[in-house]
């Protein structure tokens, strides 16, 4: 309760976090507040390119369909690729780097190097060398980041479960007969959970960052989706006559990644006393 | 990258089908398998895959039907070039920005600065890239629209432009190339400024309430000598750290960059190889980059001895 | 005092903060005289490190509040901020710093050498004022003066007790133990050739054995130079050693200024008094005084000592002004443990 106190009080964060709410309700209710649902699909090639008008407040695309309510659908996949990759990463990091650092020895020096091996490649490289090879569909992007994601997760768990698994409250545990799955769910998850909700704020900007790469590139999902990257590379051939049809989503992607970043900093502040100082 | 190799053999698609074309027979796709070697059990293709990559034979690209490690080569020094000066732009402006938003913590230029940085990294790279080729060279015209060069190039004796035109004495390319470059090089370090502002601002305000400086300050030294030598040197110590990983997203980010710019480096070579299914181009991609990573990374240990005497003992 | 070196002048201070605004320093008397040793006493929190921090200008700008007084050294405002070129050019070089902890006040990325370079790049007694003012990182050393500051330096860590200068001047601070750290503090302030050196606990974080060491060395470097020397303390045994005069503090306040014979023969103000007692036999560190320093956010009018002293009256919630108890001896209390002028002129007016 204090956390989200603390976190209205900040105004950098509090304002990323409206952004991301915001971000949220548009994408569930695209369907009833775009001007032209139909449009994700429809085109209507007399109206193409027209710059913004009361009719169109983004202006129309190179089909004549309205660049708003394509936006709007936009949200739903970004939110979707974004919220499902990171969770899955989440799923796959946070148990092996528990599972690591509670163990150590052989399979943990074995996880831990796998990962490294995940790390050694830049993210974006490594995700357009897995979505390339998977093929380009909204499905093999969420995978492609969900491979690339997972060790910053085992990284930081694993640190994290490190440093836990010798404080007197684990060995207490231990001594009083609980089982190691009980030590590592109810004692040394919780508190790591701080930790990864930070850097789960902040991985959701990188991951809809490189997401959208991915779509300009050509390597998510397939035209006619109204995913932001694609339609900034769609775009391109029409600038710079046609600047709606680029900025608009490329201001999208701007303002969503910097909600999360925002959130992030914030969350950072009050949950991480540790990296407090500096910031200050 | 044997994790992008094993998927991509797990996945249904037939490179053999797709180099054979459309219109290919059944026995033409068949031949082809053969003489990619796609009819050997899977271990054995990693198998030969990993001893080809012991001598640095990458295999060949399917389309240029030119070794890729040559072609990835004969890119290399364009995509070295241009993180370099991104590099150096990021430095040159994060740095000095991250001091003076430190020292005047707090103060109107301290809270644009965070706000500034705080956006540059939300910033997708092509979009900016884009945004900014738009404005200044189909706008404005003032700079070159893409490439990395209008005429031919200096001659060619390193692979970068701007060392090759200096040792050659050829100004004209010299100034050619750093027009070319500007654009991207200024896109790509965007991100990276923001994050050097936030972490030299970071790193300041932890030594600027040292004991030493405090020393300093009671010892009547000048400020300005105080700030730019002494807390900065200390500052800096963990910002090399962060320079090193700078290096590899930058060198990563390049590849966005440089399609939007067509700029003929590693990262055309990586989306062209995308565009075309040319899994083997992609994965020999993945190791030059990945091991320009471990290298730049290591230099960063060494350089992180050199300018922190603690380490060394 | 005609010859008063330095003097602090009812300075009231303090640093806002989450709890408020603390009180550190309320009417805060202090005088130095040309060389000599004088001791500012008194415990933890008692703000004597923030007096020495005001004289140096090393305090906390962006939370400082300064109320009232002045700092004035040789004619020269060390307080005002409107004055701090005057006061850089007086800081290092007319009076200089040794620092509480050796360990931490060097920089660790500098050897030795450059750093004592630097300070004589820009504070040597050779370097004539004035001149064309160059950025900082661009001014020259020429190398006339730096080959005679060089000799200087060898001469001086010769008489810090140094061993083989040469080899240490390429060392980095970290490879160097604690007490040589603190004879190279006090070598590096006496470099400049200063006429005060504040020296904030320049023993504290230094081995018991060497403290006594490094305390005698500094005493005689700076009586041989005529160098007054302001040393703040909390151990009493060390102040009785090599001060000259002593100053008592408590809670942001002078209460007690006297010779140091005079001060451990006749402490007068009851505070002094409690603290003689309360050392252990054979000198040493405090152990302690009933009751509790009062809170910096909400401090008692007048003598802050009124909450823990049991000749405490109604009179005691004014600030008592100084009076004197003896030979150079100033003590402020209304109810002081030994006749004072005061008392001598009421007996004397009681009487005729």
């Amino acid at each position: 309760m204090s956390v989200l106190k603390r976190l209205l009080s900040d105004r950098a964060a509090s304002l990323g976090a409206a952004i991301i709410l915001g971000l949220v309700l548009v994408a569930i209710l695209a369907p009833w507040i775009a001007p032209y649902p139909g449009d994700v699909t429809a085109f209507h090639l007399a109206d193409r390119l027209q710059p913004p008008s009361a009719e169109h407040i983004f202006g129309t695309d190179r089909m004549g369909s309205d660049v708003f309510s394509r936006l709007l659908f936009g949200a739903r996949i970004t939110i979707s690729i974004a919220v499902i990759a990171v969770g899955v990463s989440v799923a796959i990091g946070v148990p092996i780097g528990l599972l690591a650092g509670y163990y150590g020895g052989f399979p943990g020096g074995f996880l831990m190097r796998t990962s490294d091996i995940f790390l050694a490649v830049p993210q974006i490289v490594l995700a357009i060398a897995i979505a390339q090879t998977l093929g380009p569909s909204v499905e093999n992007v969420i995978l492609a980041l969900s491979l690339t994601y997972w060790p910053f997760w085992a990284r930081l768990v694993y640190a994290e479960t490190n440093a836990l698994k010798k404080q007197t409250f684990v060995e207490a545990a231990l001594a009083l007969g609980a089982s190691d799955l009980r030590v590592m769910v109810l004692h040394i998850l919780p508190n790591t959970a701080s930790a990864i909700i930070v850097r789960t704020s902040i991985g959701m900007g990188a991951t809809i960052l490189t997401a959208a790469a991915l779509g300009f590139l050509g390597l998510g999902a397939p035209a006619p989706t109204p995913e932001w990257g694609r339609t900034i590379s769609e775009a391109r051939e029409f600038l710079p006559e046609a600047w709606w049809y680029a900025a608009a989503p490329g201001l999208a992607i701007f303002l969503v990644v910097m909600g999360f970043n925002l959130l992030g900093d914030g969350l950072r502040d009050i949950l991480d006393p540790k990296l407090r100082k500096g910031s200050r | 990258m044997f994790v992008v190799f094993f998927i991509s053999n797990v996945v249904p698609t037939d490179p053999a089908r797709i180099v054979a074309g459309e219109n290919a027979t059944e026995a033409q796709v068949v031949a082809l398998r053969t003489e990619m070697g796609l009819d050997q059990p899977l271990y054995v293709q990693f198998g030969r895959y990993i001893a080809d990559l012991a001598t640095g034979d990458l295999g060949k690209s399917l389309y240029t039907q030119r070794a890729i490690a040559d072609d990835l080569l004969h890119r290399l020094p364009a995509t070295l070039e241009l993180t370099i000066a991104a590099m150096i732009i990021s430095i040159g402006v994060g740095v000095p920005l991250g001091v003076i938003s430190a020292v005047k913590r707090n103060s109107w230029i301290d809270q644009l600065l965070r706000i500034l940085s705080v956006s540059g990294l939300a910033v997708a790279s092509f979009w900016l890239a884009m945004e900014l080729q738009m404005y200044f060279s189909t706008k404005l015209g003032w700079t070159p629209l893409n490439g990395r060069i209008g005429g031919w190039g200096p001659d060619e004796i390193t692979g970068f432009y701007v060392i090759d035109s200096l040792l050659g004495g050829d100004w004209a390319s010299l100034w050619d190339t750093l027009h070319h470059m500007l654009l991207p090089a200024v896109t790509l370090a965007l991100p990276a400024a923001a994050t050097l502002v936030r972490f030299t601002r970071a790193g300041v305000l932890e030594v600027i309430n040292s004991n030493y400086v405090l020393y300093e300050r009671a010892m009547g030294f000048p400020t300005s000598l105080i700030i730019w030598k002494y807390v900065l040197r200390n500052a800096l110590i963990s910002t090399v750290t962060q320079i090193g990983l700078i290096f590899g997203a930058l060198f990563a980010g390049a590849v966005v960059v440089e399609a939007v710019f067509d700029w003929p480096g590693l990262g055309t070579y990586a989306v062209q190889s995308i565009l075309q299914s040319d899994t083997k181009a992609i994965l020999g991609f993945s190791i030059v980059v990945g091991i320009v990573f471990i290298g730049v990374n290591l230099l960063v240990d060494i350089v992180h001895t050199f300018i922190d005497p603690r380490t060394i003992q | 005092m005609t010859d008063a070196l330095l003097t602090v002048d009812g300075l009231s201070l303090g640093f806002r903060g989450e709890g408020g605004f603390a009180h550190i320093l309320s009417d805060a008397n202090m005088t130095m005289r040309r060389g000599e040793i004088m001791g500012l006493v008194g415990e933890s929190g008692c703000g004597k490190s923030t007096l020495a921090g005001a004289i140096l200008g090393v305090l906390p700008r962006t939370s400082l509040q300064v109320r009232g007084g002045t700092i004035n050294f040789d004619g020269i405002d060390m307080l005002s901020g409107a004055n701090t070129r005057a006061q850089e050019s007086v800081r290092g070089r007319r009076v200089t710093f040794i620092p509480q902890d050796p360990f931490t006040s060097l920089n660790p990325v500098f050897t030795i050498g450059q750093q004592i370079t630097e300070l004589m790049k820009w504070k040597s007694p050779r370097r004539a004022p004035g001149g064309v003012r160059l950025p900082a990182l661009m001014t020259p050393y020429p190398r006339a003066r730096r080959r005679a500051d060089r000799d200087q330096v060898m001469e001086m860590l010769n008489l810090v007790q140094l061993p083989n200068p040469e080899r240490l001047l390429k060392k980095y601070p970290h490879e160097v133990s604690g007490g040589q750290r603190q004879r190279l503090m006090i070598a590096m302030a006496l470099l400049p050739e200063p006429d005060l050196i504040i020296a904030d606990e320049p023993t504290t974080a230094l081995d018991v054995t060497i403290q006594a060491q490094i305390l005698g060395l500094l005493r005689s470097l700076a009586t041989d130079r005529g160098v007054a020397v302001m040393l703040t303390t909390h151990d009493l045994g060390s102040a009785y050693e090599i001060c000259d005069r002593i100053t008592v503090m408590y809670a942001g306040q002078d209460v007690e200024t006297a010779p140091v014979a005079e001060f451990f023969n006749r402490p007068t103000h009851p505070y002094t008094a409690k603290l003689l007692d309360s050392l252990p036999e054979g000198g040493g560190g405090m152990t302690g005084i009933p009751g509790e320093l009062p809170s910096f956010y909400a401090p008692p009018p007048g003598c802050r000592f009124q909450t823990r002293c049991e000749r405490m009256t109604e009179a005691c919630k004014q600030r008592p002004p100084s009076d004197i108890a003896g030979p150079d001896h100033v003590v402020r209390c209304f109810h002081p443990l030994h006749a004072t002028i005061t008392d001598a002129l009421a007996t004397k007016e009681a009487s005729l």
